[in-house]
């Protein structure tokens, strides 16, 4: 059974938790005594309406602005998949927690309330899965109902977002548009009555059919070295294997390899699983490696197959988003955390600070301030093996992170 | 919609490797909080898994409340024994001697609100800089907001507020001295998961996870077990029913369900077409709506 994570953003407004709930009601995801809470809560608060707000806002601080601020993640499945929606915020002030949210996603659910049409929330929640290659965004027109169910209000709002859409899509992006009315569950589960113009399929069946990115196997062949392990026993005495997360790509037994820094070259000699041998491992598998001869590697090193180098230097040029009050600033020192591996960093430029509203950029950038998003240039202290994020998602990001505070203060996605 | 059972989602599986193998890497003197529950007896899988044939390269905390069911200690003791792990036990029962916690009473009396106190007395005592936890997202509303690596200070507390952005897959376990990280490697698997996963897996579990005949009462519309720990009033009728638990807590705030669930495959279909969620049977849980997020602002798991 495969997993597809959804990213969605809104506010209270645009009905997204309302979407959200007829998901999980009409999947059979909400028991009665969740459903009875928020009930009970709804009523406490003076509403007439069943607030499904309150199953996901989690935290007293949301509940009482009734507002998202936080991430919050929501499960359910049917017979064909296991479903992961990362709830995230669509104020300004917290793009970081959408970002957070939307950095594992597949699809990015995009809601629009046919009433008001393309906002600029809407900009930026796209602006962002472009950044993060999403491979596949859904536009939930939303409260069809309140507009008669009108199909012209519906393509005029497509019509609009495709022409803020076009000028930062990158190629094989898919987006669908589905009009919905998440109060009624119009388009959600079944097909709408009161929409015969729209002939594709409801939410729920394309989210069932969304493409996996099969491309993850066809990558280049990464393998971040996590942890090593010996056993010293009796029976094991001489084992030694390189435990850790295949990267992306495909990796195969008999395969010849390198290891990065050291750049010495010998082959997979065996692949396991829980003591299982295995003949190749993909993209995304927890698996040990044993090699051929004996070669010196630690955590943090990087074994890709010969013929797919990555691309190797002390110098970064990536787009960063800024995730700390404190602003990033030009000959500022941080820790980078590429996949497992760690170096120090000095910012030796920023340029291009992005308004994601109206695409434009301003080149003098003193500083990078809280969600601002820009161009950056970056020193390490150690070579880094990296690709491009565009190429491959897996080894083209990084974290900054603050070595006075210990915390992740921003994300690079690189050239 | 039709109920359905699932097949386990392998993905999930490598996922939570990953993350203890990271807690192996980074951190000092990480923990297993061990329960005896389902959710720690799968962590307990896990972490087999990601250092086979090595051994799990870190110790199982026990935080005994003196409330525990019988079969759990037993199954506690044959599983550590069995696969040669290092188990060490701490008792709220010590830290209501040493008066540092008092006893509640009444009739919701529990010592569950107690074990944080011993909890964060054991993290000090060995310098634990990282708890493995089987906390899982879509157990409650409050934990569906935490990381999977979750920064707690120097006095354990959780701030909601100021967790650290998590991305992609990296793992930021930095701390400063004193502070310590609580992770859940199964933050994404929902209940469901975890049973096909003992099922896929063959995994033993206590055998109050089947049905069985107890002798219990009900308040509040719940059956709860009778013992020795738990004051029942006149007119709550103390009668035997047949039942199974769907979490394993302390006896005074774990309630049962009517069960006649003999194999795992069967506890697969009640959870299917159960109509309370997994919590709705922690009294703990039921105090107020923000009972969690509170719990663990003052250091709860």
């Amino acid at each position: 059974m495969d997993v597809l994570k959804i990213a969605t953003a809104g506010s209270v407004d645009d009905g997204k938790s309302t979407l959200i709930g007829r998901l999980l009601f009409e999947t059979n995801s909400i028991t009665t005594d969740k459903l009875e809470a928020i009930m009970a809560s709804s009523k406490k608060k003076g509403l007439d309406y069943v607030d499904l707000s309150l199953l996901t806002d989690g935290l007293i601080a949301e509940r009482e602005q009734g507002i998202t601020i936080d991430v919050a993640h929501i499960y359910f499945s049917t017979p064909k998949r296991k479903f992961i929606i990362a709830d995230t915020p669509g104020h300004f002030e917290y793009t970081r927690n959408m970002v957070t949210g939307a950095s594992n996603a597949n699809v990015s659910m995009i809601l629009v309330d046919a009433r008001n049409g393309v906002v600029e929330q809407t900009f930026r929640h796209f602006y962002i899965s472009c950044l993060l290659r999403i491979p596949n965004v859904v536009v939930c027109v939303n409260k069809m109902d309140l507009v008669g169910y009108a199909e012209t209000t519906f393509e005029e709002i497509k019509a609009e977002f495709l022409a803020f859409a076009e000028k930062v899509r990158f190629p094989g992006q898919e987006i669908s548009f589905i009009p919905v009315s998440s109060l009624y569950g119009e388009n959600l589960v079944k097909t709408s009555e009161h929409m015969p113009w729209y002939t594709a399929a409801p939410l729920l069946t394309l989210l069932e059919n969304v493409p996996l990115e099969q491309h993850l196997s066809e990558e280049a062949g990464r393998f971040p070295v996590q942890y090593v392990v010996r056993p010293k026993s009796e029976e094991f005495h001489d084992y030694r294997a390189y435990a850790g997360k295949v990267a992306s790509g495909l990796l195969r037994k008999g395969e010849r390899i390198m290891v990065l820094p050291s750049g010495q070259e010998t082959t997979i000699a065996r692949i396991e699983k829980f003591g299982r041998e295995i003949e190749a491992a993909q993209a995304k598998e927890s698996i040990s490696l044993l090699l051929q001869d004996d070669v010196d590697i630690s955590r943090g090193d990087m074994i890709v197959p010969i013929s797919q180098l990555p691309q190797q230097g002390r110098q970064l040029d990536a787009t960063i988003c800024w995730m700390d009050k404190k602003p990033l600033r030009v000959g500022g020192t941080y820790l980078l955390q590429h996949g497992v591996n760690t170096a120090k960093a000095k910012v030796s430029a920023l340029s291009n600070l992005v308004d994601v509203v109206t695409l434009g950029t301003d080149t003098e950038v003193a500083e990078l301030k809280l969600n601002e998003i820009a161009d950056v240039q970056l020193r390490t202290a150690k070579e880094l093996f990296y690709d491009s994020f565009a190429e491959n998602k897996a080894n083209g990001a990084f974290i900054v992170i603050d070595e006075q505070t210990n915390s992740t203060v921003g994300v690079g996605l690189i050239k | 919609m039709a109920i359905h059972p699932a097949v386990f989602p392998r993905e999930l599986e490598d996922e939570a490797i990953y993350i203890i193998r990271e807690v192996a890497a980074q951190f000092e003197k990480p923990v297993l909080l061990f329960s005896g529950g389902k959710d720690s007896i799968t962590l307990v899988r896990l972490a087999q898994k990601a250092f086979y044939p090595g051994k799990i390269p870190f110790p199982l905390l026990h935080v005994d409340t003196g409330h525990n069911f019988e079969e759990t200690i037993q199954f506690r003791d044959e599983l550590v024994a069995e696969l040669g792990l290092e188990l060490i036990v701490r008792y709220v029962q010590d830290s209501i001697d040493q008066k540092k916690v008092v006893e509640e009473t009444g009739k919701y009396a529990s010592r569950n609100v107690l074990q944080t106190v011993t909890l964060l007395d054991a993290i000090e005592e060995f310098g634990f800089d990282a708890c493995i936890g089987g906390a899982r997202r879509d157990e409650e509303k409050a934990r569906a907001k935490e990381r999977i690596f979750s920064v707690r200070n120097d006095f354990g507390q959780w701030d909601a507020k100021k967790q650290r952005p998590e991305l992609f897959d990296m793992l930021n376990g930095r701390i400063s001295l004193g502070e310590n990280v609580r992770v859940f490697p199964i933050s994404n698997w929902t209940e469901l998961d975890v049973w096909n996963y003992i099922k896929e897996e063959q995994l033993a579990i206590p055998s109050i996870y089947y049905a069985h005949e107890r002798e219990t009462f009900e308040r509040d519309g719940q059956i709860l077990p009778y013992s020795s720990f738990i004051t029942v009033s006149e007119d709550e009728l103390v009668s035997t029913r047949t039942v199974r638990f769907r979490t394993v807590g302390d006896m005074t705030c774990t309630a049962a369900v009517e069960s006649k669930a003999v194999a795992i495959e069967d506890i697969i279909g009640e959870i299917l077409s159960a109509t309370v969620s997994e919590r709705g049977a922690r009294i703990d849980d039921k105090r107020s709506e923000a009972a969690m997020e509170k719990r663990k602002q003052s250091g709860y798991f």
